[in-house]
């Protein structure tokens, strides 16, 4: 799956977003239950704003240093006997992969979850090449089974599909004839993987931090798979984007546990995993081999710019999880595999702002994200960036922006006009109103108030209520 | 052990330190950090404290926890067995284990009532991963423990198979009180350490926190994925 998913435009994407009663509700809830258990554990931590202090001072100074500590990481993977391959681009980590894999004579993948490798669609390479990929991560595996679906989440891909849909996918495709229960379901996912992590001639691993002292990668799972998929098969891939790296185990605990708080409100997820090399000479499990593919794809362009802290991401999710316009429009408007928040800032910086430009556009600009975010990325500051961009100097906004600040720059910088604006538009806006809101307005508010009411104007606007408060204020 | 390759990597990091708009680095000090709020967390707390702290924790994290001794570990590791209603247990080749009564006497007792237990054999090479697959509960002992998240800390070596926490529907930590600590950060800072005198660490460090769990079907919590369904730590008494 690329980084960019589904051919519908923006609009469509939001259309259906806005019309999925289901999906809205478990994306209402989801966002609940995972901001509630974050607020509750982050503040067991005691001054969380001091442990978010501490993450933005890791994560600028790595990325500033960002090539010396990618030399000293792959120096120890070497050391304790792995191979690291640098790719430039998709196209290169796929086909170091590949031909891993064929020096390997390998049939079957098992892969733990792994954002990077979905944005580089390594799934349909090997694919390409007659392998067998599973995915393990329960969530991924439910996407891949109903015909690689697009996942809708950072950290919870299958958010948008309900239990009676999930059952109805594995009752299509894998023969599953239990009940619509989690348990029930898990429990034959459970049953249907032991297999083939017993059979994998390879395992695919992402990598949440590696520790460039050590030459180590840890990742951060709840099921367990990511362990079985680097205990059993003789080879282990790990696929990292070159910004996931802590300079030590220290800073590897502050990253951890900033990222299972923000994540998912737990202290630490049920397995962290760190990797070292291949297993020692006398092990019976881990893999005889060890391979780290390090993938730039876009990211050095981003170095060195205004957008630099967007790679200080942790994919936590938090700026999804708080996010009012991804919980209207669910994550498949977004059309990309990152969305959210983060998303909207990310896609245009890795896939350019041509097929990108509405992204920016998603959001409210309340700055929530900006607030939730553990590392203290500016994110609405950087929506912000990218409009002003796109706007100035690429000329690419989207028409309803273009033609309303068209308007409101002829209508704002003529004072009379402005007044005489203001002072009809309680008088025009009567039609559509219904008591104090406009719940079906015309024009660009449309796309609005689809969603949600407007304020209808007020019947005195504030220039005059300002001003007769003035009068009516005694003299001090 | 022989040196792995390193492909791509000169034009890669020179691009890196380019777009950086400089030369690049020889070396980086990592500077002393200015909020080192991790450090603060339950420091004042002694050991009995950081029980109550770790007790409450598992309770979060559906593992159920066994206070005992040494005199009562034999039984509360066959209670716990007869609980899960089991009948194969694969442990660690662990001479700690061993010492706290996991002994060749207790496991031929076990035996005498119907469990079969193997050992982490390295001599018997892969077979053991089929016994591990087969066996209903995985017993290890706890490296490093971590109070604040429920954790037991696992460092690799031949005699301590990876999958035997994993592969085994039902699992046994046994915790000595000794060795609990705070929370990760003074598990980190002990393997830092290691890394700083030049040792080598372990190849897989394994950080565990109850028993494997998904909430990827509508959020809701299922407890026993791909690894255990059901945890037990026993917590012993310092030996």
């Amino acid at each position: 799956m690329p980084l960019r998913v589904g051919e519908k435009d923006f609009e469509q994407r939001v259309n259906t977003g806005l019309e999925d009663a289901f999906m809205r509700g478990t994306v209402r809830s989801a966002q609940e239950k995972l901001r509630t258990r974050k607020q509750a554990s982050s503040e067991e931590l005691g001054d969380w704003e001091a442990w978010r202090t501490l993450g933005e001072d890791i994560r600028s100074h790595t990325l500033e240093h960002l090539d010396y500590y990618l030399e000293q990481l792959s120096d120890k993977v070497a050391e304790r006997g792995g191979h690291v391959y640098f790719a430039k681009t998709a196209e290169e980590g796929n086909a170091y992969v590949q031909q891993v894999a064929r020096e390997k004579e390998a049939k079957k993948i098992v892969k733990s979850k792994s954002m990077v490798t979905e944005e580089m669609s390594l799934n349909d390479a090997l694919e390409d090449d007659g392998l067998e990929v599973v995915e393990t991560d329960l969530g991924e595996y439910i996407l891949q089974v109903d015909d690689h679906d697009p996942p809708s989440h950072i950290v919870a891909p299958s958010l948008h599909k309900n239990r009676t849909q999930i059952k109805d996918v594995f009752a299509d495709k894998k023969g599953y004839e239990e009940s619509d229960h989690a348990d029930d379901i898990t429990r034959f996912v459970r049953d249907e993987l032991r297999g083939d992590f017993l059979d994998a001639d390879i395992g695919i691993t992402g990598c949440n931090f590696a520790v460039a002292e050590s030459g180590t990668v840890s990742l951060v799972t709840n099921e367990g798979n990511a362990d079985l998929a680097t205990a059993l098969p003789k080879t282990q891939i790990s696929v990292m984007s070159m910004e996931r790296i802590v300079p030590t185990w220290e800073e590897l605990d502050v990253m951890v546990s900033l990222l299972c708080r923000s994540a998912v409100g737990q202290k630490l997820t049920s397995y962290i995993t760190a990797l070292t090399g291949p297993k020692g000479e006398d092990e019976i499990d881990g893999p005889e081999e060890f391979h780290l593919v390090i993938v730039d794809n876009g990211r050095s362009d981003i170095l060195g710019t205004q957008f630099q802290s967007a790679l200080h991401c942790i994919r936590c999710a938090a700026c999804v999880n708080v996010c009012p316009v991804y919980r209207h429009v669910g994550g498949h408007a977004y059309g990309s595999i990152y969305n959210g928040p983060i998303g909207a800032v990310l896609t245009p910086l890795l896939d350019g702002y041509e097929d990108n430009k509405d992204l920016p556009y998603a959001s409210s600009l309340c700055a929530a994200c900006t607030e939730a975010c553990p590392v203290k990325i500016p994110l609405h500051e950087h929506l912000i960036a990218h409009r002003q961009i796109i706007t100035e100097k690429e000329n690419l906004g989207p028409m309803p922006e273009k033609w309303a600040m068209k308007m409101f720059g002829t209508g704002a910088s003529k004072p009379k006009l402005y007044r005489l604006g203001s002072k009809q538009a309680h008088r025009v806006m009567r039609p559509w109103t219904k008591g104090s809101s406009i719940s079906n307005g015309p024009g660009p508010l449309k796309a609005w108030t689809n969603a949600r009411d407007m304020p209808a104007p007020a019947n005195e606007r504030f220039r005059d209520w300002f001003a007769n408060r003035r009068r009516s204020e005694p003299d001090e | 052990m022989s040196r792995g390759n390193i492909q791509g990597r000169e034009s890669f990091l020179n691009q890196v330190a380019e777009k950086l708009g400089r030369p690049r680095s020889e070396h980086v000090e990592r500077p002393e950090w200015q909020a080192q709020p991790q450090w603060d967390v339950f420091a004042d707390e002694n050991t009995d404290q950081l029980v109550e702290r770790f007790k409450a924790q598992c309770d979060n994290i559906h593992t159920d926890v066994i206070e005992t001794d040494m005199d009562g570990l034999q039984n509360a590791v066959a209670e716990t067995i007869g609980a899960y209603q089991a009948d194969s247990v694969i442990m660690w080749a662990d001479d700690r284990l061993e010492c706290a009564g996991l002994d060749d006497a207790f496991r031929s007792q076990m035996s005498a009532l119907g469990v079969e237990s193997a050992v982490w054999d390295t001599a018997k090479g892969e077979e053991n991963i089929g016994v591990a697959e087969r066996a209903s509960v995985g017993i290890t002992y706890s490296d490093i423990t971590l109070a604040e998240s429920g954790t037991v800390v696992l460092l690799a070596a031949p005699e301590k198979g990876r999958v035997v926490n994993l592969f085994p529907e039902n699992y046994i930590a046994v915790i000595p009180r000794s060795s609990l600590v705070p929370r990760m950060t003074q598990a980190t800072h002990r393997i830092h350490e290691r890394v700083q005198n030049g040792e080598d660490i372990p190849s897989q460090i394994h950080f565990v926190s109850g028993p494997s769990n998904s909430a990827d079907i509508e959020m809701s919590l299922v407890v026993g994925v791909h690894g255990p369904v059901r945890a037990t730590y026993i917590l012993l008494g310092d030996i």
